[in-house]
Protein backbone atom coordinates (compact mmCIF):
# COMPACT_ATOMS: atom_id res chain seq x y z
CA UNK A 1 0.00 0.00 0.00
CA UNK A 2 1.25 3.33 -0.93
CA UNK A 3 2.38 5.96 2.02
CA UNK A 4 -0.22 8.83 2.05
CA UNK A 5 1.48 10.14 5.36
CA UNK A 6 5.45 10.19 5.74
CA UNK A 7 7.68 12.07 8.51
CA UNK A 8 11.40 11.48 8.86
CA UNK A 9 13.51 12.37 11.03
CA UNK A 10 11.00 15.61 12.57
CA UNK A 11 12.54 17.60 14.98
CA UNK A 12 11.14 20.77 17.05
CA UNK A 13 12.18 22.58 19.43
CA UNK A 14 10.84 25.60 21.82
CA UNK A 15 12.20 28.41 23.38
CA UNK A 16 10.58 29.13 26.33
CA UNK A 17 10.48 31.07 29.72
CA UNK A 18 11.14 34.26 30.54
CA UNK A 19 14.81 33.75 30.15
CA UNK A 20 14.45 31.66 26.74
CA UNK A 21 15.81 28.10 27.10
CA UNK A 22 15.25 25.95 24.31
CA UNK A 23 13.50 22.66 25.05
CA UNK A 24 13.41 19.98 22.40
CA UNK A 25 10.02 18.62 22.31
CA UNK A 26 10.06 16.24 18.83
CA UNK A 27 12.98 14.28 18.82
CA UNK A 28 13.65 13.03 15.31
CA UNK A 29 10.58 11.31 14.56
CA UNK A 30 9.98 8.82 11.44
CA UNK A 31 6.76 6.76 10.72
CA UNK A 32 4.21 6.41 7.42
CA UNK A 33 0.67 6.14 7.15
CA UNK A 34 -0.48 3.87 4.57
CA UNK A 35 -3.89 4.76 2.77
CA UNK A 36 -7.00 3.27 3.57
CA UNK A 37 -6.13 2.73 7.44
CA UNK A 38 -7.09 4.18 10.65
CA UNK A 39 -3.50 5.13 11.97
CA UNK A 40 -3.60 5.87 16.14
CA UNK A 41 -1.03 8.10 17.25
CA UNK A 42 -0.73 7.23 21.13
CA UNK A 43 1.56 9.03 23.90
CA UNK A 44 0.90 10.77 27.17
CA UNK A 45 0.42 14.64 27.32
CA UNK A 46 3.32 16.30 26.37
CA UNK A 47 4.32 13.54 24.69
CA UNK A 48 4.43 15.81 20.97
CA UNK A 49 1.16 14.08 19.40
CA UNK A 50 -0.32 17.47 19.08
CA UNK A 51 3.39 19.11 17.54
CA UNK A 52 3.64 16.69 15.10
CA UNK A 53 0.22 17.37 14.13
CA UNK A 54 1.06 20.83 13.74
CA UNK A 55 4.25 20.45 12.27
CA UNK A 56 2.46 18.14 9.31
CA UNK A 57 -0.26 20.56 8.70
CA UNK A 58 1.71 23.90 8.31
CA UNK A 59 0.94 25.65 11.75
CA UNK A 60 4.65 25.19 13.14
CA UNK A 61 7.87 24.77 11.11
CA UNK A 62 10.00 21.97 11.65
CA UNK A 63 13.88 22.51 12.63
CA UNK A 64 14.59 19.50 11.11
CA UNK A 65 13.03 16.56 9.19
CA UNK A 66 10.42 16.21 6.30
CA UNK A 67 7.28 15.48 5.74
CA UNK A 68 5.39 14.27 2.69
CA UNK A 69 1.27 14.45 2.19
CA UNK A 70 0.57 12.05 -1.09
CA UNK A 71 4.13 12.55 -2.27
CA UNK A 72 3.69 16.61 -2.00
CA UNK A 73 5.72 18.41 0.38
CA UNK A 74 3.16 19.13 2.95
CA UNK A 75 2.87 23.02 2.65
CA UNK A 76 2.09 22.57 -0.59
CA UNK A 77 -1.66 23.05 -1.67
CA UNK A 78 -2.07 20.05 -3.91
CA UNK A 79 -1.40 18.34 -0.05
CA UNK A 80 -4.19 20.53 1.65
CA UNK A 81 -6.80 20.00 -0.86
CA UNK A 82 -6.85 16.28 -0.13
CA UNK A 83 -6.58 16.55 3.97
CA UNK A 84 -9.33 17.47 6.54
CA UNK A 85 -8.02 18.72 9.92
CA UNK A 86 -10.06 18.58 13.54
CA UNK A 87 -8.08 20.82 16.41
CA UNK A 88 -8.28 19.28 20.08
CA UNK A 89 -10.70 21.70 21.63
CA UNK A 90 -11.49 23.27 18.84
CA UNK A 91 -12.61 27.18 18.81
CA UNK A 92 -14.54 28.28 16.01
CA UNK A 93 -16.25 31.60 14.78
CA UNK A 94 -19.51 31.85 17.36
CA UNK A 95 -20.88 34.53 15.70
CA UNK A 96 -21.57 32.27 12.74
CA UNK A 97 -24.59 29.44 12.22
CA UNK A 98 -23.17 25.90 11.69
CA UNK A 99 -24.35 26.15 8.54
CA UNK A 100 -22.78 29.97 7.77
CA UNK A 101 -19.75 28.20 9.59
CA UNK A 102 -19.55 25.12 6.68
CA UNK A 103 -20.63 27.82 4.11
CA UNK A 104 -16.97 29.43 4.95
CA UNK A 105 -14.80 26.88 5.00
CA UNK A 106 -16.65 25.45 1.31
CA UNK A 107 -16.03 28.74 -0.08
CA UNK A 108 -11.97 28.19 1.01
CA UNK A 109 -11.88 24.93 -1.27
CA UNK A 110 -13.84 27.10 -4.55
CA UNK A 111 -16.67 24.43 -4.42
CA UNK A 112 -19.83 25.38 -6.93
CA UNK A 113 -23.20 26.76 -5.21
CA UNK A 114 -24.77 22.91 -6.00
CA UNK A 115 -22.17 20.67 -4.65
CA UNK A 116 -21.85 23.28 -1.76
CA UNK A 117 -24.92 22.95 -0.92
CA UNK A 118 -25.32 19.45 -0.73
CA UNK A 119 -21.84 18.66 0.74
CA UNK A 120 -23.01 21.26 3.97
CA UNK A 121 -26.82 19.05 4.12
CA UNK A 122 -24.58 15.70 3.84
CA UNK A 123 -22.08 16.53 6.35
CA UNK A 124 -24.87 17.98 8.94
CA UNK A 125 -27.01 15.28 8.53
CA UNK A 126 -23.76 13.08 8.71
CA UNK A 127 -22.72 14.67 12.04
CA UNK A 128 -26.47 15.08 13.37
CA UNK A 129 -26.57 18.81 13.39
CA UNK A 130 -29.65 19.21 10.80
CA UNK A 131 -32.00 21.14 13.00
CA UNK A 132 -28.95 23.31 14.47
CA UNK A 133 -28.12 24.38 11.19
CA UNK A 134 -29.18 28.08 11.62
CA UNK A 135 -28.48 28.21 15.37
CA UNK A 136 -25.31 30.30 16.42
CA UNK A 137 -21.84 28.46 17.43
CA UNK A 138 -22.09 30.20 20.90
CA UNK A 139 -24.94 28.32 21.81
CA UNK A 140 -23.56 24.95 20.85
CA UNK A 141 -22.84 22.48 23.57
CA UNK A 142 -19.10 21.18 23.31
CA UNK A 143 -20.63 17.65 21.75
CA UNK A 144 -21.66 19.71 19.24
CA UNK A 145 -19.04 22.09 18.40
CA UNK A 146 -16.91 18.84 18.05
CA UNK A 147 -19.56 17.11 15.68
CA UNK A 148 -19.50 20.69 13.51
CA UNK A 149 -15.70 20.80 13.66
CA UNK A 150 -15.93 17.27 12.28
CA UNK A 151 -17.93 18.59 9.39
CA UNK A 152 -15.89 21.28 8.50
CA UNK A 153 -12.81 18.88 8.75
CA UNK A 154 -14.88 16.66 5.81
CA UNK A 155 -16.18 20.04 4.01
CA UNK A 156 -13.61 19.04 0.95
CA UNK A 157 -14.66 15.13 0.67
CA UNK A 158 -10.99 14.32 2.03
CA UNK A 159 -8.64 11.71 1.47
CA UNK A 160 -6.43 11.89 4.90
CA UNK A 161 -8.62 13.28 7.89
CA UNK A 162 -6.06 14.33 11.25
CA UNK A 163 -8.31 13.90 13.93
CA UNK A 164 -7.07 15.50 17.38
CA UNK A 165 -8.27 14.26 20.20
CA UNK A 166 -11.34 13.87 18.83
CA UNK A 167 -13.29 11.88 21.29
CA UNK A 168 -12.16 13.85 24.59
CA UNK A 169 -15.09 15.31 25.97
CA UNK A 170 -17.72 13.48 24.80
CA UNK A 171 -20.54 11.62 26.31
CA UNK A 172 -20.98 8.02 26.04
CA UNK A 173 -23.15 8.39 23.47
CA UNK A 174 -20.94 11.22 21.59
CA UNK A 175 -18.18 8.88 21.54
CA UNK A 176 -19.59 5.97 20.03
CA UNK A 177 -21.32 7.77 17.50
CA UNK A 178 -18.05 9.88 16.51
CA UNK A 179 -16.43 5.95 16.28
CA UNK A 180 -19.14 4.80 13.73
CA UNK A 181 -18.22 8.00 11.77
CA UNK A 182 -14.42 7.08 11.57
CA UNK A 183 -15.10 3.33 11.13
CA UNK A 184 -17.80 4.71 8.23
CA UNK A 185 -14.93 6.78 6.79
CA UNK A 186 -12.36 4.20 6.85
CA UNK A 187 -15.02 1.90 4.87
CA UNK A 188 -15.27 4.59 2.38
CA UNK A 189 -11.71 4.50 1.41
CA UNK A 190 -10.41 7.47 3.65
CA UNK A 191 -7.60 7.60 5.80
CA UNK A 192 -7.53 8.56 9.47
CA UNK A 193 -4.82 9.85 11.53
CA UNK A 194 -6.12 10.02 14.67
CA UNK A 195 -4.65 11.59 17.77
CA UNK A 196 -5.43 10.01 21.23
CA UNK A 197 -4.96 8.85 24.79
CA UNK A 198 -8.03 7.16 25.01
CA UNK A 199 -6.59 3.92 24.97
CA UNK A 200 -9.78 1.64 24.49
CA UNK A 201 -11.05 3.74 21.52
CA UNK A 202 -7.64 3.25 19.46
CA UNK A 203 -7.63 -0.29 20.68
CA UNK A 204 -11.81 -1.19 18.85
CA UNK A 205 -11.21 0.93 15.68
CA UNK A 206 -7.61 1.39 14.83
CA UNK A 207 -5.62 -0.76 12.17
CA UNK A 208 -1.54 0.51 12.99
CA UNK A 209 -0.29 2.46 15.82
CA UNK A 210 2.62 4.76 16.95
CA UNK A 211 3.53 5.74 20.64
CA UNK A 212 5.10 8.55 21.22
CA UNK A 213 7.03 9.36 24.38
CA UNK A 214 8.92 11.99 25.29
CA UNK A 215 9.15 13.29 21.33
CA UNK A 216 10.33 10.06 20.22
CA UNK A 217 8.34 7.24 18.87
CA UNK A 218 9.22 3.93 20.83
CA UNK A 219 6.74 1.33 18.66
CA UNK A 220 4.92 0.95 15.95
CA UNK A 221 3.00 -1.28 13.79
CA UNK A 222 -0.14 -3.50 13.54
CA UNK A 223 -2.26 -3.45 16.76
CA UNK A 224 -2.62 -7.04 16.57
CA UNK A 225 0.96 -7.89 16.74
CA UNK A 226 1.74 -5.18 19.09
CA UNK A 227 -0.96 -7.04 21.45
CA UNK A 228 -0.39 -10.30 22.49
CA UNK A 229 -3.61 -12.97 22.56
CA UNK A 230 -1.75 -14.65 25.57
CA UNK A 231 -4.61 -15.27 28.68
CA UNK A 232 -2.72 -13.33 31.59
CA UNK A 233 -4.91 -14.08 34.48
CA UNK A 234 -8.67 -14.84 34.43
CA UNK A 235 -11.33 -12.66 36.31
CA UNK A 236 -13.43 -14.61 38.28
CA UNK A 237 -16.78 -13.19 40.64
CA UNK A 238 -18.35 -15.94 43.11
CA UNK A 239 -20.23 -16.65 46.35
CA UNK A 240 -20.69 -19.21 48.85
CA UNK A 241 -16.71 -19.80 49.59
CA UNK A 242 -14.89 -18.53 52.60
CA UNK A 243 -11.75 -16.09 52.74
CA UNK A 244 -9.98 -19.59 53.86
CA UNK A 245 -11.18 -22.18 50.95
CA UNK A 246 -9.75 -19.15 48.46
CA UNK A 247 -6.73 -19.07 50.04
CA UNK A 248 -4.01 -20.24 47.51
CA UNK A 249 -5.98 -20.11 44.73
CA UNK A 250 -5.75 -16.19 43.24
CA UNK A 251 -5.38 -12.76 44.24
CA UNK A 252 -8.79 -11.26 45.84
CA UNK A 253 -9.37 -8.07 43.95
CA UNK A 254 -12.78 -6.95 45.88
CA UNK A 255 -15.62 -8.38 47.73
CA UNK A 256 -18.66 -7.07 47.99
CA UNK A 257 -20.77 -9.26 51.44
CA UNK A 258 -20.51 -12.95 49.86
CA UNK A 259 -19.45 -11.59 46.69
CA UNK A 260 -15.35 -12.12 45.56
CA UNK A 261 -13.71 -11.30 42.82
CA UNK A 262 -10.03 -12.96 42.23
CA UNK A 263 -7.59 -12.71 39.40
CA UNK A 264 -6.41 -16.12 39.12
CA UNK A 265 -3.08 -16.86 37.31
CA UNK A 266 -3.18 -20.31 36.67
CA UNK A 267 -5.31 -22.80 34.56
CA UNK A 268 -4.98 -25.52 36.47
CA UNK A 269 -6.28 -23.20 39.62
CA UNK A 270 -9.78 -22.39 37.62
CA UNK A 271 -10.02 -26.28 37.20
CA UNK A 272 -9.81 -26.52 41.08
CA UNK A 273 -12.08 -23.43 41.75
CA UNK A 274 -14.80 -24.63 39.67
CA UNK A 275 -14.61 -28.24 41.51
CA UNK A 276 -14.63 -26.29 44.78
CA UNK A 277 -17.70 -24.31 43.79
CA UNK A 278 -19.65 -27.22 42.53
CA UNK A 279 -18.46 -29.40 46.31
CA UNK A 280 -19.72 -26.60 48.02
CA UNK A 281 -22.78 -25.68 46.22
CA UNK A 282 -21.13 -22.07 45.94
CA UNK A 283 -21.89 -20.05 42.55
CA UNK A 284 -19.71 -18.31 39.94
CA UNK A 285 -21.22 -14.92 38.51
CA UNK A 286 -18.84 -14.54 35.59
CA UNK A 287 -15.29 -15.79 34.63
CA UNK A 288 -13.50 -13.94 32.26
CA UNK A 289 -9.98 -14.23 30.77
CA UNK A 290 -7.76 -11.43 30.32
CA UNK A 291 -6.06 -11.01 27.95
CA UNK A 292 -3.01 -8.10 27.38
CA UNK A 293 -4.68 -4.91 25.98
CA UNK A 294 -3.42 -1.90 24.23
CA UNK A 295 -3.44 -0.35 27.74
CA UNK A 296 -1.49 -2.52 29.40
CA UNK A 297 1.39 -2.30 26.50
CA UNK A 298 1.24 1.43 26.55
CA UNK A 299 1.64 2.17 30.62
CA UNK A 300 4.57 -0.29 30.28
CA UNK A 301 6.35 1.83 27.12
CA UNK A 302 5.99 4.88 28.78
CA UNK A 303 7.19 3.76 32.02
CA UNK A 304 10.33 2.14 30.10
CA UNK A 305 10.12 5.27 28.09
CA UNK B 1 -11.98 34.24 -4.26
CA UNK B 2 -9.94 32.70 -1.30
CA UNK B 3 -9.30 35.98 -0.12
CA UNK B 4 -13.06 37.14 -0.61
CA UNK B 5 -14.05 34.02 1.62
CA UNK B 6 -11.98 35.44 4.38
CA UNK B 7 -12.94 39.12 3.79
CA UNK B 8 -16.78 38.40 3.85
CA UNK B 9 -16.36 36.52 6.88
CA UNK B 10 -13.79 39.20 8.85
CA UNK B 11 -16.33 41.42 7.95
CA UNK B 12 -19.14 40.08 9.43
CA UNK B 13 -16.90 39.62 12.31
CA UNK B 14 -16.55 43.15 12.39
CA UNK B 15 -20.12 44.60 12.33
CA UNK B 16 -21.12 41.64 14.93
CA UNK B 17 -18.95 44.09 17.33
CA UNK B 18 -20.50 46.04 19.89
CA UNK B 19 -17.57 48.56 19.85
CA UNK B 20 -18.19 49.53 16.49
CA UNK B 21 -21.41 50.90 17.24
CA UNK B 22 -20.09 52.43 20.25
CA UNK B 23 -17.86 54.74 17.65
CA UNK B 24 -20.13 54.93 15.21
CA UNK B 25 -22.74 56.57 17.91
CA UNK B 26 -19.85 59.00 19.09
CA UNK B 27 -18.78 60.03 15.48
CA UNK B 28 -22.58 60.61 15.05
CA UNK B 29 -22.93 62.62 18.03
CA UNK B 30 -20.22 64.38 17.30
CA UNK B 31 -21.49 65.37 13.71
CA UNK B 32 -24.60 66.75 15.34
CA UNK B 33 -22.99 68.21 17.93
CA UNK B 34 -20.97 70.30 15.76
CA UNK B 35 -24.25 72.17 14.47
CA UNK B 36 -24.56 73.21 18.14
CA UNK B 37 -21.11 74.56 18.30
CA UNK B 38 -21.51 76.34 15.53
CA UNK B 39 -24.52 78.23 16.64
CA UNK B 40 -22.14 79.26 19.84
CA UNK B 41 -19.38 80.13 17.80
CA UNK B 42 -18.23 83.65 16.40
CA UNK B 43 -17.79 82.86 12.46
CA UNK B 44 -18.70 81.06 10.07
CA UNK B 45 -20.91 78.42 11.07
CA UNK B 46 -20.37 76.38 8.16
CA UNK B 47 -17.14 75.98 8.25
CA UNK B 48 -17.43 74.93 11.68
CA UNK B 49 -19.96 72.28 10.75
CA UNK B 50 -17.68 70.82 8.17
CA UNK B 51 -14.33 71.29 10.51
CA UNK B 52 -15.43 69.07 13.38
CA UNK B 53 -17.63 66.76 10.94
CA UNK B 54 -14.59 66.22 9.23
CA UNK B 55 -12.51 65.90 11.91
CA UNK B 56 -14.80 63.58 13.51
CA UNK B 57 -15.01 61.47 10.45
CA UNK B 58 -10.99 61.20 10.37
CA UNK B 59 -11.23 60.63 14.54
CA UNK B 60 -13.34 58.18 14.96
CA UNK B 61 -12.55 56.45 11.64
CA UNK B 62 -8.81 55.92 12.88
CA UNK B 63 -10.37 54.23 16.38
CA UNK B 64 -12.60 51.77 14.74
CA UNK B 65 -9.17 50.92 12.23
CA UNK B 66 -7.03 50.54 15.12
CA UNK B 67 -9.54 49.20 17.91
CA UNK B 68 -10.76 46.14 15.47
CA UNK B 69 -7.77 45.77 13.48
CA UNK B 70 -5.58 45.04 16.41
CA UNK B 71 -7.90 42.33 17.32
CA UNK B 72 -8.26 40.69 14.05
CA UNK B 73 -5.64 38.56 13.79
CA UNK B 74 -4.34 37.87 17.32
CA UNK B 75 -7.86 36.52 18.08
CA UNK B 76 -7.67 34.43 15.10
CA UNK B 77 -4.02 32.85 17.02
CA UNK B 78 -5.25 33.55 20.25
CA UNK B 79 -8.53 31.65 19.99
CA UNK B 80 -7.45 28.85 17.85
CA UNK B 81 -9.43 29.55 14.82
CA UNK B 82 -6.61 30.31 12.60
CA UNK B 83 -5.52 26.44 13.37
CA UNK B 84 -8.20 24.80 10.93
CA UNK B 85 -7.82 27.84 8.63
CA UNK B 86 -4.02 27.73 7.74
CA UNK B 87 -4.63 23.70 7.39
CA UNK B 88 -7.19 24.51 4.37
CA UNK B 89 -5.53 25.03 0.87
CA UNK B 90 -4.83 28.62 1.69
CA UNK B 91 -1.65 30.72 1.62
CA UNK B 92 -0.38 32.57 5.02
CA UNK B 93 -0.97 35.74 2.51
CA UNK B 94 -3.79 35.16 1.11
CA UNK B 95 -5.19 35.12 5.03
CA UNK B 96 -3.69 37.71 5.92
CA UNK B 97 -5.16 40.10 2.65
CA UNK B 98 -8.50 38.76 3.77
CA UNK B 99 -7.85 40.28 7.20
CA UNK B 100 -6.77 43.45 5.67
CA UNK B 101 -9.71 43.78 3.11
CA UNK B 102 -12.36 42.49 5.55
CA UNK B 103 -11.77 45.50 7.52
CA UNK B 104 -10.91 47.58 5.03
CA UNK B 105 -14.52 46.71 3.71
CA UNK B 106 -16.36 47.47 6.96
CA UNK B 107 -14.55 50.74 7.32
CA UNK B 108 -16.04 51.50 4.36
CA UNK B 109 -19.40 51.07 5.31
CA UNK B 110 -18.99 52.96 8.13
CA UNK B 111 -17.32 55.88 6.95
CA UNK B 112 -20.23 55.85 4.11
CA UNK B 113 -22.97 56.01 6.80
CA UNK B 114 -20.76 58.43 9.03
CA UNK B 115 -20.71 60.88 5.77
CA UNK B 116 -24.13 60.45 5.10
CA UNK B 117 -25.05 62.06 8.50
CA UNK B 118 -22.08 64.64 7.92
CA UNK B 119 -23.26 65.70 4.45
CA UNK B 120 -27.15 66.06 5.92
CA UNK B 121 -26.15 68.58 8.22
CA UNK B 122 -24.01 70.29 5.71
CA UNK B 123 -26.96 70.50 3.54
CA UNK B 124 -29.53 72.03 5.88
CA UNK B 125 -27.19 75.07 6.61
CA UNK B 126 -26.23 75.07 2.72
CA UNK B 127 -28.86 73.15 0.68
CA UNK B 128 -26.24 71.67 -1.63
CA UNK B 129 -23.85 68.94 -1.87
CA UNK B 130 -20.30 70.05 -2.61
CA UNK B 131 -18.27 67.52 -4.33
CA UNK B 132 -14.99 68.98 -1.90
CA UNK B 133 -15.86 67.49 0.69
CA UNK B 134 -16.75 64.05 -0.96
CA UNK B 135 -13.04 64.57 -1.92
CA UNK B 136 -11.60 65.08 1.51
CA UNK B 137 -13.63 62.17 2.76
CA UNK B 138 -11.86 60.33 -0.05
CA UNK B 139 -8.18 60.75 1.56
CA UNK B 140 -9.77 60.43 4.78
CA UNK B 141 -10.43 56.97 3.89
CA UNK B 142 -7.18 56.45 2.16
CA UNK B 143 -5.20 57.31 6.06
CA UNK B 144 -8.04 54.56 7.01
CA UNK B 145 -7.05 51.90 5.13
CA UNK B 146 -3.08 52.99 5.83
CA UNK B 147 -3.87 52.77 9.51
CA UNK B 148 -5.63 49.57 9.01
CA UNK B 149 -2.68 47.84 7.28
CA UNK B 150 -0.22 49.05 10.38
CA UNK B 151 -3.16 47.71 12.98
CA UNK B 152 -3.27 44.53 10.78
CA UNK B 153 1.30 44.68 11.24
CA UNK B 154 1.45 45.19 15.03
CA UNK B 155 -1.38 42.47 15.65
CA UNK B 156 0.74 39.92 13.96
CA UNK B 157 3.43 39.84 16.87
CA UNK B 158 1.85 42.03 19.62
CA UNK B 159 -0.97 41.68 21.95
CA UNK B 160 -3.84 43.79 20.80
CA UNK B 161 -3.20 46.52 23.59
CA UNK B 162 0.54 46.95 22.84
CA UNK B 163 -0.93 46.53 19.42
CA UNK B 164 -3.04 50.11 19.78
CA UNK B 165 -0.73 51.55 21.81
CA UNK B 166 2.08 51.17 18.78
CA UNK B 167 -0.83 51.79 15.89
CA UNK B 168 -2.20 55.15 17.41
CA UNK B 169 1.50 56.46 17.99
CA UNK B 170 1.95 55.84 14.75
CA UNK B 171 -0.82 57.95 13.60
CA UNK B 172 0.27 60.92 15.89
CA UNK B 173 3.54 60.43 14.48
CA UNK B 174 2.09 60.31 11.43
CA UNK B 175 0.75 63.71 11.62
CA UNK B 176 3.40 65.64 13.17
CA UNK B 177 6.32 63.99 11.16
CA UNK B 178 6.22 67.50 9.37
CA UNK B 179 7.99 68.84 12.37
CA UNK B 180 10.95 67.07 11.39
CA UNK B 181 11.37 69.50 8.41
CA UNK B 182 12.20 72.27 11.03
CA UNK B 183 14.28 69.80 13.09
CA UNK B 184 16.39 68.81 10.03
CA UNK B 185 16.70 73.10 9.15
CA UNK B 186 17.92 73.87 12.35
CA UNK B 187 20.55 70.65 12.99
CA UNK B 188 23.71 71.46 12.76
CA UNK B 189 25.58 68.46 13.31
CA UNK B 190 25.97 66.27 9.79
CA UNK B 191 25.80 62.76 11.01
CA UNK B 192 22.62 64.26 13.60
CA UNK B 193 21.12 65.81 10.28
CA UNK B 194 21.00 62.62 8.55
CA UNK B 195 19.76 60.57 10.76
CA UNK B 196 17.04 62.80 11.12
CA UNK B 197 16.33 63.13 7.39
CA UNK B 198 16.53 59.65 7.33
CA UNK B 199 13.71 58.95 10.52
CA UNK B 200 11.96 61.27 7.86
CA UNK B 201 11.67 59.77 4.92
CA UNK B 202 10.92 56.11 6.86
CA UNK B 203 7.81 57.74 9.28
CA UNK B 204 4.96 58.33 7.36
CA UNK B 205 3.72 61.87 6.66
CA UNK B 206 0.41 61.90 6.58
CA UNK B 207 -0.41 64.93 6.42
CA UNK B 208 -0.74 64.50 2.90
CA UNK B 209 -4.12 62.91 3.48
CA UNK B 210 -5.21 66.38 5.31
CA UNK B 211 -7.35 68.34 3.04
CA UNK B 212 -9.89 69.53 5.40
CA UNK B 213 -8.45 73.44 5.62
CA UNK B 214 -8.61 73.46 2.25
CA UNK B 215 -12.09 72.20 1.35
CA UNK B 216 -13.46 74.07 4.31
CA UNK B 217 -11.71 77.18 3.04
CA UNK B 218 -12.31 76.26 -0.32
CA UNK B 219 -8.43 76.36 -1.47
CA UNK B 220 -7.42 75.51 -4.60
CA UNK B 221 -5.29 72.25 -4.69
CA UNK B 222 -3.31 71.40 -7.80
CA UNK B 223 -4.82 67.88 -9.25
CA UNK B 224 -1.22 66.46 -8.82
CA UNK B 225 -1.30 66.61 -4.86
CA UNK B 226 -4.22 64.75 -4.86
CA UNK B 227 -2.52 62.17 -7.35
CA UNK B 228 0.50 62.23 -5.00
CA UNK B 229 -1.28 61.83 -2.15
CA UNK B 230 -3.36 58.59 -3.46
CA UNK B 231 -0.15 57.42 -4.96
CA UNK B 232 1.51 58.22 -1.23
CA UNK B 233 -0.84 56.07 0.77
CA UNK B 234 -1.27 52.90 -2.05
CA UNK B 235 2.36 52.84 -1.50
CA UNK B 236 2.95 52.81 2.22
CA UNK B 237 -0.47 50.77 2.43
CA UNK B 238 1.51 47.72 0.15
CA UNK B 239 4.92 48.31 1.95
CA UNK B 240 3.39 48.26 5.56
CA UNK B 241 1.39 44.84 4.13
CA UNK B 242 5.06 43.30 3.08
CA UNK B 243 6.30 44.21 6.20
CA UNK B 244 2.84 42.08 7.80
CA UNK B 245 3.40 38.91 5.66
CA UNK B 246 6.83 38.51 6.11
CA UNK B 247 6.92 38.56 10.03
CA UNK B 248 3.31 36.16 9.15
CA UNK B 249 5.29 33.85 6.71
CA UNK B 250 7.47 31.96 9.12
CA UNK B 251 5.46 32.51 12.57
CA UNK B 252 4.83 29.26 14.58
CA UNK B 253 1.32 29.00 15.77
CA UNK B 254 1.82 26.89 18.99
Amino acid sequence: MAAVLKVENLRKSFKLGFVPKKREILKGISFSVEAGEIFGYLGPNGAGKTTTLKCALGLIFPDQGQIEIFGHPHLSLQAKERLGYLPENPYFYEYLTGAEFLDFYARLFLLEKKEKEERIAGLLRLVGLEREAHLPLRKFSRGMLQRIGLAQALINDPELVFLDEPLGGLDPLGRKELRDVIVRLKEEGKTVFLCSHILQDIEMICDRVAILVGGRVISQGALQDLVSEKILYTEVTLSGLSASDLEGLGEPVSSHGDRVMLKVFQEDNIERLVALVHDKKARIHSLVPRTETLEDIFVKMVRQG
Amino acid sequence: MKIKAIALNTFKEAIRDRILYLLFFFAAVSVIFSRLLAVLTVGDRVKIVKDVGLTAISLFGVLMAVLIGTGLVYKEIDKKTIFTLISKPIHRWQFLLGKFFGLVLTLFVMTALMSLIFLLTVFFHTFKIEAGLLLAILFIFIELILITAVAILFSCFSTPILSSLFSLSFFLIGHFSWGFETLIQRTKSAPLKLFVQGLYILLPDLENFNFKTEVVYGLTVLPKYYLFSALYGLAYTAFILTLAILIFKRRDFV
